[in-house]
């Protein structure tokens, strides 16, 4: 990946979110150029599903693991940031209780369980974010990499366990609000989510993240480590046989992974305002693999860009043609996989020789199992 | 007021024994009398008298439809129509206007010795069922009053059955009674405990002021019963989990083909099964259109027009979408998963989003009884069903010689290639057997399950899971995997409860894949690592 096109890319999202903000905050709604707020809201939806499809990628693209429960863990990170905004809701909820929750009191539980302590302090509940979803990718990862599943088999045990987290967070029991979830939040470190300037805040907030991500994401792939990730990717036995350990690399980039997805999670919550297990739905993960696999698998631009086009297409099919949805995310899954493996980043690269060896994702690379 | 009313009747009882030879003339003085005392003497002597009408007459008076004459007393039953009926022949009775008469009240007192009543005369109805029915009632009321009419029915049952039920009935009732021998209760302690079902278990856990032996002997019977219970109760979730096992296998077979032998991860594998479903409904529809008497084969039918149908499609899907991926797992997984969308979307707009109603021939419906545990019929086909594809599907790979060149394919492609096999036909037949035995599995499935668009959906992470555990390419292996899982799941749901039982299955199997990647029955050999 050239420093050109991580320059462009960082320019485009900052950029774009800046001049979305600016065309909201600074034109009066009368204005032909006002950008109302639902377009901020989806703007910084997309983005976040960036981060998820970035996370993807990080464990698709370059160490050649198919997860099909990513969204698992952009879910997690999701659901902490969801008990911190219910905890910030306070006594202003339907029961005004100032401890537990509305749906806690519903249940007629007398008190709050102790996972929910402390998650009312803004910086715990951030802990939380990218702790649990990289401790769960740790142990996970630990079990998995290490009895070396791999391919195919990884792909099915991700899913289920994306899965089982979709049956349990539908329970009530669990005490995250079973299958309503959280919603009705009120206010972020006493702001209050509903006001536009709260909205564009999380646009601008949720660019710079991606942003970050990306660089972050940047600098593992081409560093020394990220090299030896592409070679466990293409040939992870030969790499074993050089004195590497394969399942180290992949578990490293597995939670950083998770992390990433994690921090999208969070973000995405306050944005489209209520968390809930469908989000848990093994068809989400299996839809973010798809931005990644249409944006470019193996290039982290791809990524992004991906999310954005594959999501935009979605909320035009949604609205307009609702029940050509299906037909048309499916016909893209097959289109994709049969005719464009490297993805519309892939396009772009074919007509410069110069950027060839750096998107050198081929299908034919593909490792087996 | 109940344990007084029992009391109330049983001293009755014992005024009315010598009236048993009275004329039933007497009893219809007694119930136009009009004094609750009278009214329930009359009951009793009208139940003992063997009277034809004796039980209409007495259910007219449960149900409020008797009626008693203000001038003379006589009885007269109230039609459904508003007139009125002599009670004593059942003729009509014109000239009787609604004025001149009221209806017989009742007390409490009254209402029990009714139930007795009609329960007695039930136990001697021509009917065995009738009879068999009125003893478990009994056996459930215990009331000692029925000792009388048990002893008479008794003595007149022929019909084993019938006469175990009547023993059960009267030892129940004997227990409950206060002047019954000691040497009488241990017997039907004993009676009790042979029965051995929940409900003589909790009506001996209910005994109270019996003698000491007695009260040891219940206790002994109540542990044994305890322990019997729990054996059935055992074999039960066994029954229910080779049940879910069936389904599970059903779901997992055709997988076992494209997966297990092919290689294919083919994640519209649920949709094969959805489109065999929605076979059964057409095939339905068709014959309730056009020949409604050959509805009871339907499903018969539904079985291979759902094999052909699903095959079809999973030889059209091979050619043109899965031929081109082979060798790319994780591409095949993606592209196969967008077609899973595409053909959900396709039914849907064809047939609409709501579950389609299949119906179910009467041969399916009902259950039956082994020992302690119920079967139901419609999950005994599915299991036989089951065990027949199986074997039919082992049958096919290993002695026809399709079989033999599916087997050559996967084996050694090339060398198979070079024995003159058309490789690239082998891989589409193979990929629609096992597809068409997905359609077929929807034909059960739609028996169980609602019939909608997303009802393959939910089985393909289950078929996956079935598949792998029990080991890649090994039909036997994914047979044993689909019955363990069944069986583990309904024992853990007790305990767990459903969801959590689920969630306890795939988590166990996550923890499994990681000791075991390659399944339960690993095929040995080099060609696994690939």
């Amino acid at each position: 990946m050239s420093r050109l096109s991580a320059t462009l890319t960082i320019l485009l999202v900052l950029g774009g979110a800046g001049l979305l903000a600016a065309l909201n905050l600074l034109t009066t709604p009368a204005s032909q150029f006002h950008v109302p707020v639902y377009v901020i809201s989806l703007v910084g939806k997309y983005l976040c599903y960036a981060m998820l499809a970035l996370a993807v990628d990080m464990v698709w693209g370059f160490a050649g693991i198919l997860s099909l429960g990513h969204a698992a863990f952009f879910a997690l990170g999701g659901y902490a940031m969801g008990m911190y905004l219910m905890r910030e809701i306070g006594a202003r909820g339907v029961y005004g209780n100032p401890l537990l929750p509305d749906f806690m009191v519903f249940l007629g539980w007398k008190q709050l369980p102790w996972y929910w302590q402390g998650m009312d302090h803004f910086a715990v509940a951030m802990l939380m974010v990218m702790l649990v979803p990289g401790l769960l990718a740790l142990v996970f990862g630990w079990l998995a990499f290490r009895s070396r599943v791999t391919g195919v088999y990884l792909s099915i045990i991700t899913q289920a366990l994306t899965y089982a987290l979709l049956l349990a967070f539908f329970r009530n029991d669990m005490g995250f609000g079973g299958n309503n979830g959280m919603t009705d939040f009120k206010d972020l470190l006493g702001i209050p989510l509903q006001a536009e300037n709260t909205r564009v805040g999380l646009l601008l907030a949720t660019a710079v993240f991606l942003c970050a991500q990306f660089l972050i994401a940047r600098y593992v792939v081409t560093s020394r480590f990220g090299k030896v990730l592409i070679a466990v990717r293409d040939a992870e036995s030969r790499t074993r046989f050089l004195g590497y350990r394969p399942e180290n690399y992949k578990l490293f980039v597995f939670v950083l992974s998770a992390v990433m997805a994690g921090i999208g999670g969070a973000l995405y919550v306050p944005q489209v305002g209520i968390i809930n297990p469908s989000e848990f739905a093994p068809a989400n993960s299996i839809e973010a693999v798809i931005w990644v696999a249409v944006g470019g698998r193996g290039t982290l631009v791809g990524a992004i860009l991906g999310a954005v086009l594959v999501n935009l297409g979605k909320t035009y099919f949604t609205g307009a043609l609702p029940e050509l949805w299906l037909f048309a995310l499916g016909g893209l899954f097959i289109f994709v996989t049969l005719l464009l493996p490297k993805g519309v980043i892939g396009l772009f690269a074919a007509r410069r020789p110069r950027a060839k060896s750096e998107a050198s994702v081929s299908a034919a690379q593909e490792i087996a199992g | 007021m109940r344990r007084i009313s029992v009391l109330l009747l049983f001293v009755l009882l014992a005024l009315v024994q010598p009236a048993f030879a009275q004329s039933a003339e007497e009893a219809y003085g007694l119930l136009g009398s009009g004094n609750f005392d009278q009214v329930r003497r009359g009951v009793e002597t009208l139940a003992a008298s063997g009277d034809a009408r004796a039980a209409t007459i007495i259910a007219a008076l449960q149900n409020g439809k008797l009626f008693a004459a203000t001038a003379d007393h006589a009885l007269y039953i109230k039609q459904d129509d508003g007139s009125f009926a002599a009670a004593a022949t059942g003729k009509p009775a014109p000239d009787i206007a609604a004025g001149a008469v009221k209806p017989v009240r009742v007390n409490n007192a009254i209402r029990s010795a009714m139930d007795a009543a009609l329960g007695a005369l039930r136990l001697m109805a021509p009917d065995p069922a009738t009879r068999a029915a009125a003893a478990e009632a009994v056996f459930h009321s215990h009331e000692p009053a029925a000792l009388p009419a048990l002893a008479k029915a008794l003595a007149h049952e022929t019909d084993p059955d019938v006469k175990l039920k009547l023993q059960q009935a009267q030892a129940a009732a004997l227990l409950s009674s206060p002047d019954a021998s000691e040497a009488d209760r241990l017997a039907a302690v004993a009676v009790l405990a042979d029965r051995g079902d929940q409900d003589s278990r909790s009506l001996l856990d209910g005994l109270s002021g019996q003698p000491p032996s007695v009260a040891q002997a219940a206790a002994a019977a109540i542990a044994s019963i305890d322990r019997s219970l729990a054996l059935w109760g055992i074999l039960q979730s066994v029954y229910y989990g080779l049940s879910l096992g069936s389904v599970l296998l059903l779901a997992a077979a055709g997988l076992a083909i494209t997966f297990g032998v092919m290689g294919v991860i083919n994640m519209a594998h649920g949709e094969m099964v959805m489109i065999g479903a929605y076979t059964t409904f057409v095939v339905q529809q068709i014959i309730r259109a056009s020949a409604p008497g050959l509805f009871g084969a339907s499903l018969l039918i539904a079985v291979p027009m759902a094999f052909i149908v699903a095959g079809a499609l999973g030889i059209l899907i091979e050619r043109s979408l899965i031929r081109w991926l082979y060798g790319r797992p994780l591409e095949t997984l993606l592209a196969t998963w967008g077609l899973s969308l595409v053909l959900q979307q396709v039914v849907r707009t064809i047939f609409g989003a709501n579950n389609q109603d299949v119906g179910t021939p009467g041969w399916m419906g009902g259950s039956t009884m082994l020992g302690g545990i119920t079967l139901t019929w419609n999950r005994n086909y599915i299991i036989i069903f089951a065990v027949l594809v199986l074997f039919a599907l082992m049958a096919a790979l290993r002695f026809t010689s399709l079989g033999l060149r599916m087997r050559a394919v996967t084996q050694n492609r090339r060398m198979a290639a070079a024995m003159g096999i058309r490789t690239p036909w082998i891989d589409a037949l193979t990929f629609g057997l096992g597809s068409g035995v997905a359609g077929m599995a929807g034909v059960a499935l739609s028996q169980i399950d609602n019939v909608s668009p997303n009802l393959g959906q939910s089985y393909i992470i289950d078929s996956f899971m079935v598949v792998v555990f029990g080991g890649v390419g090994n039909l036997w292996g994914t047979a044993v995997s689909a019955l363990t899982l069944g069986i583990v799941n309904k024992f853990l749901e007790p305990v767990a409860g459903a969801v959590l039982g689920k969630i306890v299955v795939l988590v166990l199997l996550i923890l499994f894949i990681q000791r075991k990647p390659r399944g339960l029955f690993p095929l040995k050999g080099r060609a696994v690592e690939t």
